[in-house]
């Protein structure tokens, strides 16, 4: 069985910056495996702008986004597959891939990094009534159909959903020449980002109706039709508040799934609320020498955040296989407990190993909701150690703060860090 | 006199700006509450500009489309005149990544480049 140092499974935005860092950390024996024809995964669809602000200081397109890392990839001579498919990874770090040339393989891995991304929620997860027509589409795979194959799904448009693959695409299909008739969201505000909803919805004057959602769709071969529905502080439709729409197709924008069933196969522990591994402060997961980052951990708003994050994934990854070599044990030494409460809903990572820790640890999240003149406050056990003022939270925008050891090490009896939003 | 609502896009805050012209002219903004509010709502008041991305037809490339954007913002009633002069068009493979598809489109004196890689179909 090949051997390997590093294998990675997915070639997208995580998996290139986690391969070049491993490689940059000493690591020679690395494998991407990436199931597309070509590599940058999601961002080779997303064609607009406003990519890399963070990372490279200009405002980028996803491919041209994605074009530094696959550059950095092939300079730094890592090996990568495309057309790849991993089917199965064992607790051992046995990897087994398929693809048309060499057929079903099994390799070993001394560490994997999860980059697999995430997908999108379907409409079967939304129990809306009516047949099953042609015409209902998840919003990104519009999106791959227009941008990638250059084919239309249709003239006249209803988008579900307020996220921003949804925002995004009703501008896209109204440059495409379709018209975009509404965006309905169920919450009360938005899931996307502010500038999406002025340079998408508004420069084109699509309605965007909070508190709605789609009651009926009509339609038996293809869609002809929905029905909106106003809903009440519960998110149930209230009767009378009923609308028609006619529509050719209907886009479905309802949310992100990371996508780990590889990971849950081979027994790595999934967070309830992220959907995601539960990582320690290194992003390793339950199973040691299997690290985690981007999407397939939690779902992301900028794609800066995700390289940010599978870099420390690949520095990781590196670091392990180096004490593996001089056969040094990874000594769990002291485990803090990171708790969310109170509008924060999850925290990545969930506990952090002190001996193991850099100079400071990122530890990102969600807020549950909009909230306006509040606090996120850190707590170290009972006594509240940062007090950092927000003029607005929203759930579409993820949050950080860092920790430094330095001060951690000043809390020599710390079991447990909670981050919790608290009002003025 | 002219009112207009904007909703600023410098951070989640969303502010509702509310300007008012007279003869083109801003007499006062209002619902700002820090300056960048103000420079957005100045610029998008007098010079609203995006920069344009979309797709156009590749001949005997690996893939069917590739994407591209205009170099530079472009005065935002021009838009839809960009997009159109796109369609006209199909480039042959291979394309590099700042390659220019149009020059001066739609007359804005922008140019129009390639944001991705097609190597020519085997």
């Amino acid at each position: 069985m090949r051997e390997y140092d590093v294998v990675i499974i997915g070639g997208g935005p995580a998996g290139l910056a986690a391969a070049a860092s491993a490689k940059k950390n000493g690591i020679d024996q690395i494998l991407i495996i990436e199931r597309d024809h070509e590599l940058g995964g999601i961002l080779n669809q997303c064609i607009h702008n406003g990519f890399g602000l963070h990372t490279f200081h200009e405002e980028l397109t996803g491919p041209e986004y994605a074009n530094r890392f696959i550059d950095e990839v092939k300079k730094l001579k890592i090996t990568y597959k495309l057309n790849t498919m991993v089917v199965n990874i064992t607790k051992s770090k046995v990897v087994t891939y398929m693809n048309s040339l060499e057929g079903m393989i099994e390799i070993q891995a001394k560490t994997i990094i999860l980059a697999m991304g995430c997908r999108e929620r379907s409409r079967g997860a939304l129990n809306i009534p009516g047949y099953r027509p042609a015409g209902i589409f998840s919003a990104g795979t519009a999106q791959r159909f227009v941008n990638i194959e250059g084919y239309m799904p249709g003239r006249e448009v209803v988008i579900l959903g307020s996220g921003d693959i949804g925002l995004i695409m009703a501008r896209r299909m109204t440059l495409e020449g379709a018209k975009v008739k509404v965006v309905a969201e169920l919450m009360p505000y938005s899931g996307g980002l502010k500038r999406n909803i002025v340079q998408c919805l508004n420069d084109f004057n699509i309605p965007l109706k909070l508190s709605h959602t789609i009651t009926k769709i009509h339609g038996k071969d293809r869609i002809t039709g929905i029905t909106l529905s106003k809903v009440d502080q519960k998110g149930s439709p209230m009767k009378g508040t009923e609308e028609y729409y006619s529509c050719d197709t209907l886009l479905l924008s309802v949310g992100l799934i990371p996508e780990n069933e590889l990971s849950d196969n081979m027994g790595i522990e999934l967070d309830t609320v992220t959907s995601g591994p539960n990582v320690n402060e290194s992003l390793e997961t339950n199973i040691e020498g299997v690290f985690a980052c981007g999407n397939v951990l939690h779902v992301h708003d900028l794609v800066d955040f995700v390289s940010e994050e599978a870099s420390l994934a690949g520095k990781n990854a590196a670091r392990f296989i180096k004490k593996l070599k001089v056969g040094k044990n990874n000594d769990l030494g002291k485990i803090i407990e990171l708790k969310s409460e109170n509008g924060i809903r999850y925290t990545v990572p969930g506990i952090i190993r002190l001996d193991q820790m850099d100079d400071t640890v990122v530890i990102r999240f969600r807020v549950a909701g909009v909230y306006k003149n509040c606090y996120i406050s850190v707590y170290f056990d009972k006594e509240r150690v940062i007090h950092k003022k927000k003029t607005v939270v929203a759930p579409g925008e993820m949050e950080s703060i860092l920790l430094d050891k330095a001060k951690l090490n000043d809390y020599p009896q710390l079991s447990q860090i909670t981050i919790k939003l608290e009002e003025v | 006199m002219e009112e207009r609502k904007l909703t600023c896009i410098g951070c989640p805050l969303g502010c509702e700006i509310e300007v008012k012209l007279k003869e083109k002219q801003i007499i006062s903004i209002i619902g700002n509450t820090c300056k960048r509010g103000e420079l957005y709502v100045r610029e998008e008041v007098t010079n609203p500009s995006r920069i344009v991305t979309s797709t156009v037809k590749v001949e005997n490339g690996k893939i069917p489309m590739v994407s591209v954007k205009t170099q530079n913002t472009v005065p935002k009633g021009k838009i839809f005149e960009c997009i159109k002069e796109l369609k006209t068009i199909s480039i042959k493979a291979p394309v590099k990544i700042g390659d220019i598809i149009i020059e001066n489109s739609a007359n804005t004196g922008i140019s129009i480049i390639a944001t991705k890689n097609v190597e020519v179909s085997e």
